[in-house]
């Protein structure tokens, strides 16, 4: 009866391990023809508001938003968006409200049944560049660009196994902006011999979908003047821009972590706390 | 609650003059402080209490959500958004409870196989282990409701796929999604049924929490050696033993939630419920929440027809079957012998059991193409031969070890020393923590 079982104990490893280097020899696949995307996986960056301690480099925020707002912005809206919580990126009161000025937004009917133009407010969000999804594609060759109010958490690409596990304990939460920076950084990578390349679309072996993309290489060296200082290269522009989508995705992340540590320096003492009582009230019983 | 006989003594005349009337006081004291339980309970007995307090967390995060949210489908998205960006701790409310849902799933998935190692369901608790399954279907629908909530891509592609294995039951199916749907595709009118269904289940499974915990008081605990309660000596009152024990186990378990609520919110979702839903817009890969992957596993591994049941209807009954089967695990199992402690071999199918459920759900996460639907298969098939071929014969053939005599003597045997002890045992969770 033992030896059966071992028996068939030994058939279901066999089994589990066979399929294990099936499965490795299928990964294998042709350079120029691939089935799995991204090609290549994002590189992880070092980012101010990764780790238990993260928060955002407000300077890099509002270097973000100069690039969002001089280049994304003419095709990406970010709808999500309110004028007011460009505060939390170091502006002041005015600051906000000249911003906000800036763009103008539709507002009505008036007292005369009219819809009217006026300048954005600062409890405004920030107005579409196209005035709705279908005009947003027929200007985009077919493909809308999409909103990026959420675009750093609604792109991750997968980790995969055993990653996946380890990114628990290096609590690594930054898929979105890795995955955007290393798009934008991409787009001078040449395609493989033979790879064919779909007419208006550009190759990027970073593209979560595909081998390439609608999207034109949006960035260039030199093409956002910083005045603070900071270098004005592709790199530095797709990094700063990655944290302002993240931001402009998670706005109270700073918040989340420091309360984050108050709560789990409180369960951790509490724990500590009630397993001596419970060793002490359970000291005289042996169970 | 507890059949035995009660010890309360009211002490004032308050206690006494409400002990008269309605004796509350009397059923509280009873099941939560005076209550025998055995003195040899170890962690994995922690997870009903932990079960409780998460159940509780989860209906008043959502009670304080629904009043921000707006079930329509032209404004559920943007609802979910104002909570997180525009109300108060709103972030932390609706973090708390759609990774509160993850945690109650692991809760349970904990709970339930410790029930399966220790032998919990058999006689005379067939009915508290039927109870718990009623639990964990109700939780099930609730969770499948609540993700399609915030109406994103994989709300609105998961409602239409698992909407649409009802679709394969012959004659009944069509009528049966359409009831669902509320029309002939998932919209508002679906979006609205789920939502009031998302906040009633919740109180539909306090209710059965209600029973499922009489149940558990009338025929007691259950214990790692299996042996029933034989005297006074076996047991220890509840309060203070079981409660500090519990608490200690709680307070460790809201601090793995908290990192994964404070550090990793979007862990284990999914990026694509950050994009508006969209009918128009297939997502690559639909994947259901998690705690749902080993059955969608199960699902998609029936690739082929078996006589007049075509491939569909037969990942349905697969899927629906193995939780089916988890109600009639009492009668399956034919060991006289409650507890895995005393079952060598039945612990070694319980663990790979656990492996396999494990595997089921990371296959469910894959595209169904290739070698993954052969694993699949194969583990499919070791799920269902651990219930319906295992748990029977190995029940008849197997010769446990030899039982000790009481609880009592089980823990003091264990106390002398670890010489004493037998080797085997020393590795499973049955030893002291």
């Amino acid at each position: 009866m033992n030896r059966v079982l071992k028996g068939l104990a030994a058939l279901g490893i066999a089994a589990a391990v066979s399929g294990g280097a099936a499965l490795a020899a299928e990964e294998a696949h042709n350079a120029a023809e691939p089935t799995h995307f991204p090609i290549h996986k994002p590189h992880e960056m070092d980012w101010s508001f990764a780790g238990p301690f993260g928060k955002y480099d407000k300077g890099q925020l509002q270097r973000g938003l100069k690039v969002y707002k001089e280049v994304c912005s003419a095709c990406h809206s970010m709808k999500l968006v309110a004028f007011r919580t460009l505060e939390e990126l170091g502006y002041s009161d005015a600051q906000v409200k000249a911003f906000a000025a800036e763009y103008e937004v539709t507002d009505g009917p008036n007292a005369d049944g009219e819809m009217f133009t006026r300048k954005a407010l600062p409890s405004d969000y920030f107005p579409p560049p196209f005035a709705n999804d279908e005009a947003a594609a027929a200007s985009n060759g077919g493909a809308a660009p999409p909103d990026m109010s959420l675009l750093a958490k609604a792109r991750g690409v997968e980790r995969g196994f055993p990653t996946f596990i380890f990114d628990i304990f290096t609590m690594y939460a930054e898929n979105g902006p890795d995955y955007i920076h290393s798009l934008l950084m991409g787009y001078d990578e040449q395609p493989p011999a033979g790879m064919e390349i779909a007419a208006g679309t550009h190759y990027n072996p970073y593209f979560i979908a595909g081998k390439s993309l609608a999207m034109a290489k949006p960035l260039t060296d030199g093409q956002v003047t910083y005045d603070d200082g900071s270098p004005e290269t592709l790199d530095q522009y797709s990094r700063d821009v990655s944290a302002f989508l993240m931001w402009a995705a998670e706005p109270h992340l700073a918040e989340r972590k420091q309360t984050g540590l108050s709560v789990l320096a409180f369960l951790i003492i509490f724990a500590g706390l009630l397993y001596l009582t419970k060793r002490k009230v359970w000291s005289a019983v042996p169970h | 609650m507890s059949g035995g006989h009660s010890t309360y003594t009211p002490k004032t005349g308050i206690e006494r003059w409400i002990d008269a009337r309605m004796p509350l006081p009397r059923l509280m004291y009873d099941s939560f402080v005076a209550y025998p339980t055995p003195r040899n309970l170890n962690y994995a007995y922690t997870f009903g209490g932990i079960l409780s307090i998460m159940l509780v967390a989860q209906i008043i995060t959502g009670i304080v959500l629904a009043m921000h949210y707006a079930a329509d489908t032209q404004l559920a998205f943007g609802s979910v958004e104002k909570i997180m960006r525009d109300v108060n701790s709103g972030w932390l409310l609706r973090y708390m409870h759609s990774n509160g849902a993850s945690f109650f799933f692991v809760a349970v998935y904990l709970h339930i196989f410790r029930g399966l190692y220790y032998g919990s369901y058999k006689a005379p608790r067939e009915l508290l282990w039927i109870l718990g399954c009623i639990i964990y279907l109700l939780m099930m629908a609730t969770g499948f409701m609540g993700y399609v909530l915030p109406w994103g891509q994989m709300s609105f592609w998961g409602a239409t796929v698992i909407t649409g294995f009802f679709t394969a039951i012959p004659l009944v199916g069509d009528w049966i999604q359409q009831l669902l749907l509320g029309g002939f595709a998932v919209d508002n009118p679906t979006l609205n049924r789920f939502f009031a269904l998302h906040y009633l289940l919740p109180f539909m499974i306090a209710g059965v929490v209600v029973l499922h915990v009489w149940a558990l008081h009338v025929t007691g605990q259950t214990n790692p050696t299996g042996i029933e309660i034989k005297s006074k000596t076996d047991t220890v009152p509840f309060t203070p033993y079981a409660t500090v024990k519990d608490g200690f186990a709680m307070v460790v378990f809201l601090a793995v939630f908290a990192y994964f609520i404070f550090y990793m919110p979007n862990y284990l979702g999914h990026p694509d419920n950050y994009i508006v839903a969209n009918s128009l817009k297939t997502p690559s890969h639909i994947v259901p929440e998690w705690y749902f992957l080993p059955f969608y596993a199960i699902l998609r591994a029936i690739t082929f027809n078996i006589g007049p049941i075509d491939s569909k209807l037969g990942g349905v009954l697969a899927m629906f079957g193995a939780i089916a089967v988890l109600f009639v695990v009492p009668w399956l199992d034919t060991s006289k012998v409650r507890s895995a402690v005393y079952r060598p071999w039945f612990k070694l199918f319980f663990w790979i059991f656990v492996i396999d459920a494990i595997f089921l759900g990371w296959l469910g996460s894959r595209p169904a193409e290739g070698t993954y639907v052969v694993m699949a298969q194969i583990a499919t098939l070791y799920y269902f031969a651990f219930f319906i071929v295992i748990m029977p014969v190995l029940g008849l053939i197997e010769t446990p070890r030899r039982l000790p005599n009481s609880i009592t003597e089980a823990v003091l045997a264990k106390n002398k020393g670890g010489s004493a002890h037998p080797a085997g045992a020393a590795a499973a969770p049955e030893t002291k923590l």
